[in-house]
């Protein structure tokens, strides 16, 4: 049978819909076969209770922290949990000293660390570079010590052979482990200057007070007696041995890698405050196809990036390991690329043992700053939801008496149109439904009361685009169109209203999204989800329906039931052209109807 | 109950007016009263912002091994005891440890707590702790959310000026919103209910509905106003007259589910998040409602009431009414074609009862009375003489 081709389009879109369910409904039943998704949606923290975790700062001998501290600490840990999805976290402070996070459902290890986790990005040119454990080396000369690493670097060499430059000569002899008291004594002049006046000298070089001073970052002559008795000492095996390091930016830093190498460091050259973005991804290869290696791609501010210049240009030249830039995260090297080429644009890419999971946590963690101190797990214990189940039944039972009411009231204005009204809102309450528990999924997005209200409100919101269009669809009947005219004259003006208007609030949602933090975000969330779905089910359920049924004889006839009937609307009486010269007197064209 | 198709119908046609633009006057000195009200409210009394604003007090007992049933009233009761008016956050930490929480009290309202609690979950005093929290939304969120905003309500004030063509529309939509808010917010500041995040988020859905239905009720304004310079026949006040219906019911509709919500809380589990929110809604859109008709649209005409073209509109459409009548909805309504008779004939039937057949078609205005359609053209051209056959000759 042929399909009547005004039907035509109409059936079309709906069969887009019915597309679009089936899919979402595919990638909900998807989720919970094959992944961690529920049938339910998320609950908030209010509805559902969860996990409350209690940081407390580490501190390094008689450290105090401040308010500020705690409150740039706080920001900090926010934005991180935002970052990971809209789960509506509560972060305060408690007593002045601790960080109290709740946050819905049960957080991973690895979630508990990103938030803790200090975070602290620095780039410092390598000084010197050997194997992270002591192995008996005898005295004596440079030779014996070279580790498996490709760059071939000698322990000896690197405390052992200052830079020419650097004052004292005699010392090349005092390689390896034992440290001759002469060299002691030779440089002992330069470090404390060096040490005490470095200001300028983290980003370009300083000013040379003298020809013992370390003259940049790069220097050998960082590498006090001090450092390299230090740097002897470490023994990267042993755990929990950079616990109480000191990380002064201006200062050389002893430190091990993620390699199990040690490093003597130059001070920052560029530091975390200096990174503007990092991304996580894989590294592509010559030919532009993504490789197996992740990396994380930074870009830096613009002093950020002249240092990085100015540095790569100095340390390309220089030998090995001194060419070698190494990312130090949390006081510890990740890794220590060399320079092939000067990087003047800013943009640096940080290879290391990361998974693609780990490299999106850290270059979350990068992206918003280091915490200004570290934090350490107090107490981690399950907490009850503040209002409890009893609310969310009401609060679902107060959905429905609206959209009872909502019902009963386009009845009574609209008649028979209005249970498309209440056929659309169902509509659109299923489709709310399978993206929430979806987003619930995929973003971790949770319902809290205010998300349950919105919700609510929404109906009515939604609601009203379907007035607008029959209103618009009255209004052209009035004027006398038949009803096959009437909806399509009004749906085209109509639609304009409805885009704008949902488009304001869409906007409204979008800027409040990526401006605003924690509670606020949840909300923007929850506005633009249900904004999107009413100008779905708008465009593709009301209208398309409205369409089909302006072809039946109750509506197209304008039955008095229909809620369009022309005389309970006080048409516009006055002939129409029909065609072929005649015009239809107005009498006649009410009574048959204008279907045709 | 209000016919409101009946009602609809004789807005539409113009027969009923509401004076809504007419009396704008009447209604902007209503606002102006409840706007000084709400801004004197905001600045004597303040807002009472709930203890996720500015930090309070913690308590945690450690209840051990003693019933901690229905801890949620027990722990709310014991604080009552002490400070009568404050409400108390409880919740429960893993097996039997219960937080109590309240705003900022004093050293001495602080041990009393602590006392009640220890009496009330019977376990020494020292199981009960007392602390300072901070806030968890705290200035810098509210910062963050107030450069949101602004830089939202830019963006919909260039967004609204480009597509109405005018930015008077812009300011005027921009006016009926600060209008909601500060009604809204001085509303609370009055009766000193606690503003809590909920309530925040309250406040911005507000404000969202009041642009959005500002934004709907234009649109139609745009619509009428643009056929009325296109035609002439009306001024621009009588055609922004018409988009009242339409407002009316997307407002109720709107309200509905809100009212809903507030019955609902109010009825049957009393104070809490649910009634601040809906109490919030309720408000706050019922008011946007009324300022999207009664304040933004009569701000409009009075914005626009001087520009040339709407002065030029005005006389002209007098001129024209004073020679045809008062306007149809037939001028009003736009998309229409402008035949020169444009007369019309309203159904004046009692819709509600109605029956469909005893339908009083009376004409509302006779200045131009429906054309009648001449008997030759309800049936077509004419029919011109045959020649018959040959045979029949």
């Amino acid at each position: 049978m042929a399909i009547n081709p005004y039907k035509r389009k109409p059936l079309k879109v709906l069969a887009t819909l019915a597309g679009i369910f089936v899919v979402l409904a595919g990638l909900l039943v998807g989720s919970n076969v094959w992944g961690s998704g529920s049938y339910a949606p998320k609950l908030g923290l209010d509805l559902e209770g969860g996990t409350q975790i209690v940081l407390q700062p580490k501190l390094v001998g008689d450290q105090k922290v401040t308010a500020e501290q705690l409150d740039q600490a706080r920001g900090i840990i926010v934005q991180r949990i935002d970052s990971n999805g809209v789960s509506g976290a509560e972060v305060t402070t408690r007593g002045g000293e601790n960080i109290v996070v709740s946050m819905p459902g049960e957080p991973s290890k690895q979630d508990e660390d990103a938030i803790r986790r200090s975070s602290q990005m620095q780039f410092r040119g390598v000084l010197a570079e050997a194997p992270g454990t002591n192995q008996p080396v005898p005295t004596g000369t440079t030779s014996g010590t070279t580790t498996g690493k490709p760059t071939g670097t000698a322990t000896g060499s690197a405390t052992g052979t200052p830079k020419p430059s650097a004052t004292a000569s005699a010392s090349t002899t005092g390689a390896g482990s034992a440290v001759p008291q002469a060299f002691v004594r030779s440089t002992t002049p330069p470090p404390t200057p060096a040490a005490t006046k470095p200001s300028g000298t983290a980003t370009t070089s300083a000013p040379n007070t003298g020809s013992s001073a370390p003259k940049d970052p790069n220097d050998l002559a960082w590498i006090t007696p001090e450092i390299s008795q230090q740097f002897q000492a470490l023994d990267c095996a042993k755990p929990g041995v950079l616990d109480g390091l000191v990380n002064d930016p201006k200062k050389p830093l002893v430190t091990c890698g993620d390699n199990g190498n040690k490093y003597v460091l130059g001070p920052v050259i560029v530091g975390g405050d200096q990174i503007k973005n990092a991304q996580a991804g894989y590294q592509p290869l010559s030919n532009g196809q993504p490789s197996s290696t992740v990396e994380i791609q930074l870009s830096f501010k613009g002093e950020g990036t002249k240092a990085y210049a100015d540095a790569s240009k100095r340390m390309v030249s220089l030998p090995t390991p001194q060419n070698q830039m190494a990312a130090v995260l949390d006081n510890q090297v990740i890794v220590a690329p060399y320079f092939q080429s000067a990087i003047l644009d800013g943009n640096a890419s940080i290879t290391g043992s990361f998974t693609i999971e780990s490299a999106r946590d850290l270059a979350n963690q990068l992206k918003f700053g280091a915490l200004p101190i570290s934090f350490t797990l107090q107490t981690r214990e399950q907490i009850s939801p503040t209002l409890g189940t009893e609310q969310l039944r009401m609060g679902v039972i107060a959905g429905l008496v609206g959209l009872l009411l909502v019902g009963i009231y386009s009845l009574i204005q609209y008649r028979a149109l209005g249970l498309v009204t209440l056929a659309s809102i169902a509509i659109a309450g299923i489709l709310t439904y399978l993206t929430i528990t979806i987003l619930g999924w995929s973003h971790n997005y949770r319902l809290d009361m205010a998300g349950v209200t919105g919700l609510v409100v929404a109906i009515g919101v939604t609601a009203d685009s379907f007035i607008v269009y029959f209103e618009r669809i009255r209004d052209e009947v009035r004027e006398g169109r038949p009803l096959r005219a009437a909806v399509e004259t009004g749906w085209r003006r109509a639609r304009r209203t409805i885009l704008v208007a949902d488009g304001v609030n869409f906007l409204a949602a979008v800027v409040l999204y990526f401006l605003a933090s924690s509670g606020v975000r949840g909300f923007a969330f929850t506005l633009g989800l249900t904004t999107l779905i009413d100008i779905l089910i708008v465009f593709l359920f009301t209208h398309p329906l409205v369409g089909l049924l302006a072809e039946t004889k109750f509506f197209g006839g304008g039955h008095k039931w229909s809620g369009l009937s022309p005389e309970r609307l006080g048409a516009k009486v006055s002939p129409r052209y029909v065609g072929r010269g005649r015009f239809a007197a107005p009498a006649v064209s009410m009574a048959k109807g204008g279907a045709r | 109950m209000i016919n409101f198709a009946q009602l609809g119908n004789d807005l539409y046609t113009g027969k009923r007016s509401i004076g809504f633009i007419r009396n704008r006057k009447r209604w902007y000195l209503i606002s102006g009263v409840l706007t000084l009200i709400a801004l004197v409210g905001l600045l004597v009394f303040k807002l009472n912002l709930g203890l996720e604003f500015t930090g309070g007090s913690e308590f945690r007992v450690a209840a051990g091994n003693q019933s901690t049933s229905s801890y949620e009233s027990r722990a709310t009761d014991a604080v009552h005891t002490v400070v009568a008016t404050q409400d108390a956050n409880v919740t429960k930490l893993g097996a039997s440890t219960i937080r109590v929480q309240t705003e900022q009290l004093n050293d001495a309202q602080s041990a009393d707590v602590r006392q009640a609690l220890a009496t009330e979950f019977k376990v020494p005093v020292t199981n009960v702790n007392a602390n300072f929290i901070g806030p968890s939304w705290g200035a810098s969120v509210s910062q963050q959310a107030l450069r949101a905003l602004i830089v939202f309500l830019v963006l919909t004030m260039i967004v609204m000026a480009i597509y109405f063509r005018t930015w008077k529309m812009a300011l005027a939509a921009l006016a009926a919103m600060i209008h909601d808010m500060v009604i809204t917010v001085g509303i609370y500041a009055l009766t000193g209910f606690e503003v809590s995040p909920a309530t925040m988020i309250g406040f911005l859905t507000v404000l969202g509905y009041s642009l959005y239905d500002t934004v709907v009720v234009f649109d139609k304004v745009r619509e009428n106003t643009q056929e009325a310079f296109a035609g002439k026949r009306v001024t621009y006040a009588q055609a922004v007259n018409q988009t009242v219906v339409r407002s009316i019911n997307t407002t109720v509709v709107a309200l509905l589910p809100t009212l809903a919500v507030l019955l609902v809380g109010f009825a049957t589990i009393g104070p809490g998040t649910l009634l601040d929110l809906s109490l919030v809604l309720f408000i706050g859109m019922a008011v946007g409602a009324y300022s999207s008709i009664f304040i933004a649209t009569p701000l409009l005409v009075t914005l626009r009431a001087k520009e040339p073209a709407v002065v030029a509109l005005d006389k002209a459409a007098e001129r024209y009414q004073q020679r045809h009548g008062a306007p149809t909805s037939h001028d009003i309504a736009p998309g229409v074609e402008h035949d020169d008779e444009g007369g019309v004939v309203t159904s004046d039937g009692d819709a509600a009862g109605d029956t469909g057949r005893e339908k009083v078609a009376t004409a509302v205005r006779t200045a131009a009375p429906a054309r009648e359609t001449h008997r030759y053209a309800s049936s077509g051209p004419r029919n011109q003489p045959k020649r018959p056959p040959k045979s029949r000759r």
